[in-house]
């Protein structure tokens, strides 16, 4: 199996291969550098026409991005760290997500910003956060996030082409050198696509059939950590937790959360990200939940497990502690039991 | 696209109809305002009407692009001459230009749009003269700034982006000597002119006092962009008669007096010679308000 990066990179080179359409912004994304995180590798050397390096300048990648999506082209942006995200904060909330409605539906703003997430990499306060709660909740504003269990590079081929709203595309950074999982052993896995949003949810079930004990809620960078916790929960402890990996973080799939809910109906809902947890994705999820859970017979325990309320340390054992791992899940979902 | 027939601006005498229909407008948003009949907020460009007129006769309308601000009737009427549905639009009225979602700071008709944030309209604008540049079109983005908006910093990411990537954009800077109620002196450091030029855009200053001055500054600079040669800048010099707003304004009776004795819609009619001619084009522009401000009040119109 090819890793995150390699998928992420294929479908550049393929999108930009695909549709005249597709053009790249960023800062050092010519080749030999080919990028901080060497996503855009090898893209300026084939496409010179259309791969633009930019000067530091985040809200103007942006701004650039909104411009050329409003004149008909198809712009992918990176911005080196998403904890950069917020230096073009005005050109994503201002600008790109309102345009399309304020103009009355008249124009379409079919862009993405591409942007490594994340810690686990020792590079402290200001280069580890997962900041995309900030962007979620915003109208007009799309969030979405690939995983190791389904092809980062064609979830950034459906955000390019197939959706024509602004997209915040969240990378982990600590997954891009990891392989992509063709699924979980022992485990079934779902696909759930409501259109006209091409960006799924994959709900995994353990291929007894029989009711889960708990439904486990994750995306991005977290999703092998949760596959690891559930796999240990099965072998060790024998409890039966279904995953469900969202991809679209914002606006909240709604009707896949309702779906999974009424196959599950789970008396215990955990949710998972690598953020602080105060006011973040698991809370707008868990929200979600308890609104849809009339269908569900009796009382959800809902757990929410993220990272402590506080900057990400430099230190790596500070970090360590900072965020959520492995053993963080299990021993809060066996304090369900 | 439909062009009103009052954008038609290649005489002095059109020229003097145009600014007058976008000054009569102007009031009558202030006059909609006292008499409570509209509500939220405005920015008119009384005073400023010049530098829309020249601009907008510079281009070509069917293909170039317009980015204007917060103060952007004048720019989208001297665009499209659509004063029903902007008025229709200000009132919040399912007819208006964006349905009444955008109101008076967020227009889009055409090629012509706007938005209501200092500084970050300009390298969307930055952005759209990038993809024409790519589909190699020939047109031409235009994008209006004030002297106020150059405290914003992403102006300068733009300037230097169009300077390095030699795109097809003219920056429109109207220096009206005020950022709301702050005069130039207390937020502008150095020369305006030197801004643009720290960046190697050739910048062309012209006094908006007289709309022919604009017009042939604004062709040069338009020219020279479509010419392959890069971005331009374009520093009009100009006042705002009206308040920034509604009733805000501190400035003193005698300086306003003073520049209502300079106001450039005086300079036009002059130009225009034939006082009955003049006079013709006036009551002209009032029927043309008069008819589209009843049409968009009328209570029987359909509201939201």
């Amino acid at each position: 199996m090819p890793t995150v990066l390699e998928s992420l990179n294929h479908g550049l080179h393929q999108l930009l291969d695909a549709d005249a359409r597709v053009v790249i912004l960023g800062e050092d994304i010519l080749d030999p550098y080919g990028g901080a995180f060497k996503v855009t590798r090898g893209l300026s050397l084939r496409f010179p026409d259309r791969v633009f390096t930019t000067p530091i300048s985040e809200a103007a990648i942006v701004g650039l991005a909104s411009g050329l999506a409003l004149r008909g082209l198809r712009p992918i942006a990176e911005i080196m760290f998403g904890d950069f995200l917020f230096l073009a904060g005005d050109q994503l909330v201002n600008h790109a997500a309102k345009f399309r409605w304020m103009y009355n539906d008249g124009v379409r703003v079919p862009l993405v910003i591409r942007t490594p997430m994340g810690g686990r990499r020792g590079y402290g306060p200001t280069h580890s956060q997962s900041i995309e709660k900030h962007f979620m909740g915003v109208p007009g504003l799309w969030v979405v996030a690939p995983h190791v269990l389904s092809s980062p590079g064609d979830l950034l081929r459906k955000a390019t082409l197939e959706c024509d709203e602004p997209v915040v595309f969240i990378e982990s950074k600590t997954c891009y050198s990891r392989q992509l999982l063709g699924g979980v052993a022992q485990m079934t896995t779902a696909t759930l696509v409501d259109r006209p949003s091409p960006f799924p949810t994959l709900h995994l079930q353990h291929d007894d059939g029989s009711r889960p004990d708990a439904v486990m809620w994750c995306y991005g960078g977290m999703v092998p950590h949760c596959v690891e916790a559930i796999q240990y929960l099965r072998s060790a402890e024998g409890l039966s937790v279904d995953l469900a990996v969202v991809s679209q973080l914002s606006p909240v799939p709604s009707t896949h959360i309702r779906r999974i809910l009424d196959t599950t109906r789970p008396r215990v809902s955990v949710y998972v990200e690598e953020a602080s947890i105060a006011y973040g994705w698991a809370a707008e999820v868990l929200a979600q939940v308890q609104e849809h859970s009339g269908s569900v017979a009796g009382p959800i325990r809902h757990e929410r497990i993220g990272a402590a309320d506080s900057p990400i340390p430099s230190s790596r054992e500070l970090e360590r502690r900072t965020l959520p791992q492995v053993d963080d899940i299990v021993t809060r979902v066996l304090e369900c039991f | 696209m439909r062009l009103d027939v009052c954008t038609r601006t290649s005489t002095i005498a059109e020229q003097y109809g145009l600014l007058m229909s976008i000054r009569l407008f102007e009031q009558s948003l202030l006059d909609l305002f006292a008499t409570g009949i509209l509500v939220g907020t405005t920015h008119t460009c009384v005073g400023q009407e010049t530098v829309a007129v020249g601009v907008m006769s510079a281009i070509d309308r069917e293909r170039d692009i317009v980015f204007s601000n917060h103060r952007g009737h004048g720019h989208f009427l001297a665009y499209c001459g659509e004063i029903e549905r902007l008025y229709l639009e200000v009132m919040g009225r399912p007819g208006g230009v964006c349905g009444g979602r955008g109101g008076s700071q967020h227009l889009h008709f055409g090629n012509f749009y706007s938005n209501g944030i200092q500084g970050g309209t300009v390298p969307v604008a930055t952005g759209m003269a990038l993809a024409e540049k790519v589909k190699r079109t020939g047109a031409v983005a235009v994008v209006f700034l004030g002297d106020g908006t150059l405290g914003e910093g992403v102006v300068y990411e733009a300037f230097n982006i169009a300077a390095l990537w030699q795109l097809p954009i003219v920056f429109v800077i109207e220096h009206n000597g005020y950022a709301q109620s702050t005069p130039s002196a207390l937020q502008i450091a150095g020369r305006v002119a030197a801004r643009p030029e720290a960046f190697a855009i050739p910048t062309i200053e012209c006094s908006a006092a007289d709309v022919r001055d604009v017009l042939r500054c604004a062709t040069q600079a338009v020219d020279a962009v479509r010419a392959g040669g890069g971005p331009r800048c374009l520093v009009c010099h100009t006042y705002r008669l009206a308040p920034h707003s509604k009733g805000d304004d501190d400035r003193s009776p005698d300086e306003l007096a003073a520049a209502w004795e300079r106001d450039p819609l005086k300079v036009a009619r002059a130009a225009v010679a034939d006082h009955a001619l003049a006079i013709a084009l006036e009551r002209q522009a009032e029927e043309r308000i008069r008819v589209a401000r009843l049409r968009a009040i009328d209570p029987g119109s359909p509201s939201p």
